[in-house]
């Protein structure tokens, strides 16, 4: 009998207690800046793409819904001719954000992605790309990297050593 | 001679009309009320779980319940090939006609009262029997097995809490002199029942959620065992009848308990009606409460609970009170 007021009057407290309700069209949710929401693809601090198509991404996809073909632009550079992701098959696991090489293809904290129509949830490389580096500001990676391409020759990257003359017997 | 008859049918006219609104103004009050307990009850359950509750549709969420009655009306009225038919569509019609009917004999106010029967106490004995029906015919009509469950249960529950109900009453009975509801809040102008018929009252209040089949002892239905109990197969405006019956009887319970313990309409400087709604509303409050915090025991725990405890303090609070009487 004791235990049944105590538990009443218990429950009649939380009439003052502060509600853990969002309100959420008006209010919104506070997200961690870690959230894996809408997948975007960044570009690096000179504006270029990122993304080197080398399909990492698509292949961990455990659910298959990136779809890519790579090119190559005049000066060697690769690229992505096509890039789409089929957000009504995606489940935000984050897996392609880690296989990522390049930082190219980042997960945001941006939930609000509802369409009426199920074929507008196909987003292609003009809806996916920004204009930003995204969650990476400093980060280039064709000028960190050994590639060779137009305007940057073999050795020119940053902390890269001048290749090695192979057809000298000399260390 | 022909000068007094048309006084005499203006006269009879005149009452007849003032019934006829009152009967259809309480109606009215009390369906609206009920209706508005569905959005209120959300809503209260809603704060005590710290959240909002229903707040969107219009004001504070008001207009929830004419959204929930929308779609209940334009919703699927489906009747399974294997219920039993007429029963099955009389079964939900009973409990809203029962609950309402009693209401007749209950004194808003000394002047609003749809009938002031000298048997008013037995009446809404009777009828709250007669509700048993409705939710046993509801299981037995369905022709499923969890919904034979709720209504056998439902039975049992509300035959033997029906008992103590009755006895727990006969205390207020003995103290007024009368089965007139009026006279029952008439006689309670120097001290409300509540003081000298607590254990009545506390017997009451049990049995009286058991009858309306409330939290916790809501076992006729127990979701978690029995899917909805006796109205599992129902749906559409069926299925909102059980639901307005359920929020009447609750409505009806709570006036009861202000009645005949509360001293009704009885209390200094606001008027009648206020008081008597004020009552009311603190005690639908209560039973909102109740459902908020307790868990449902089990069925043998119930009727243990019932014959065990229950009847003995009714019949001792019955035997002491009527010595008292008999003394004094």
């Amino acid at each position: 009998m004791k235990s049944i007021i105590q538990a009443l009057w218990i429950v009649f407290r939380h009439l003052f207690r502060r509600k853990a309700t969002i309100q959420y069209p008006e209010q919104k949710a506070l997200l961690p800046p870690r959230w894996r929401g809408r997948i975007i693809l960044s570009r690096d601090p000179d504006g270029g793409e990122r993304c080197v198509a080398c399909h990492l991404c698509s292949a961990v996809c455990p659910v298959n819904c990136i779809a890519l073909q790579a090119t190559e632009d005049e000066s060697g550079r690769r690229y992505p001719e096509f890039f789409r992701i089929n957000f009504s098959r995606c489940i935000f696991c984050g897996l392609c954000e880690d296989a990522c090489p390049t930082y190219a293809i980042q997960l945001t904290p941006d939930f609000e992605m509802s369409e009426y129509n199920r074929q507008n949830l196909v987003y292609e490389k003009e809806d996916l790309l920004i204009s930003g580096p995204g969650k990476y500001p400093g980060y280039n990676f064709w000028r960190v990297s050994g590639v060779q391409i137009g305007g940057k020759d073999k050795g020119e990257a940053e902390n890269e050593a001048p290749p090695t003359d192979v057809y000298r017997l000399t260390p | 001679m022909h000068r007094l008859i048309s006084t005499l049918l203006v006269l009879a006219w005149g009452l007849w009309f003032g019934s006829i609104v009152m009967v259809f103004g309480v109606l009215f009050v009390l369906l609206t009320v009920a209706g508005l307990l569905v959005w209120f009850e959300r809503r209260l359950l809603g704060f005590w779980q710290d959240r909002y509750g229903p707040n969107r549709t219009g004001p504070f969420g008001l207009l929830q319940t004419v959204a929930d009655a929308i779609k209940l009306l334009t919703k699927e009225d489906w009747i399974p090939p294997f219920a039993d038919k007429p029963v099955f569509v009389l079964a939900p019609a009973v409990i809203v006609v029962t609950v309402l009917l009693a209401f007749a004999i209950i004194p808003f106010t000394p002047t609003i009262q749809v009938a002031d029967l000298n048997i008013g106490l037995l009446f809404f004995l009777g009828m709250s029997s007669l509700g048993v029906y409705s939710v046993m015919l509801a299981g037995w009509a369905s022709g499923n097995k969890y919904s034979l469950i709720g209504s056998l249960r439902a039975a049992a529950q509300m035959l033997s809490y029906e008992v103590f109900m009755g006895l727990s009453l006969m205390g207020v009975v003995i103290l007024a002199g009368s089965f007139s509801l009026t006279r029952i809040v008439e006689a309670q102008r120097g001290l409300w029942f509540c003081v000298p018929q607590a254990l009545g009252l506390l017997v009451f209040a049990n049995a009286a959620v058991a009858e309306t089949r409330r939290l916790p002892f809501d076992l006729p239905e127990a979701e978690s065992e029995l899917v909805a109990g006796y109205h599992a197969e129902y749906s559409a405006m069926k299925f909102g009848l059980f639901f307005v019956g359920e929020y009447l009887g609750i409505t009806l319970i709570s006036a009861m308990i202000v009645t005949l313990f509360f001293g009704g309409w009885l209390g200094p400087w606001l008027p009648p009606i206020v008081w008597f709604v004020l009552k009311t509303f603190v005690l639908v409050c209560g039973f909102i409460l109740l459902r908020a915090t307790l868990p449902r025991p089990r069925f043998d725990q119930l009727m243990a609970y019932g014959w065990k405890v229950l009847l003995p303090v009714a019949l001792v609070n019955l035997l002491v009170t009527g010595a008292l009487v008999v003394l004094a």
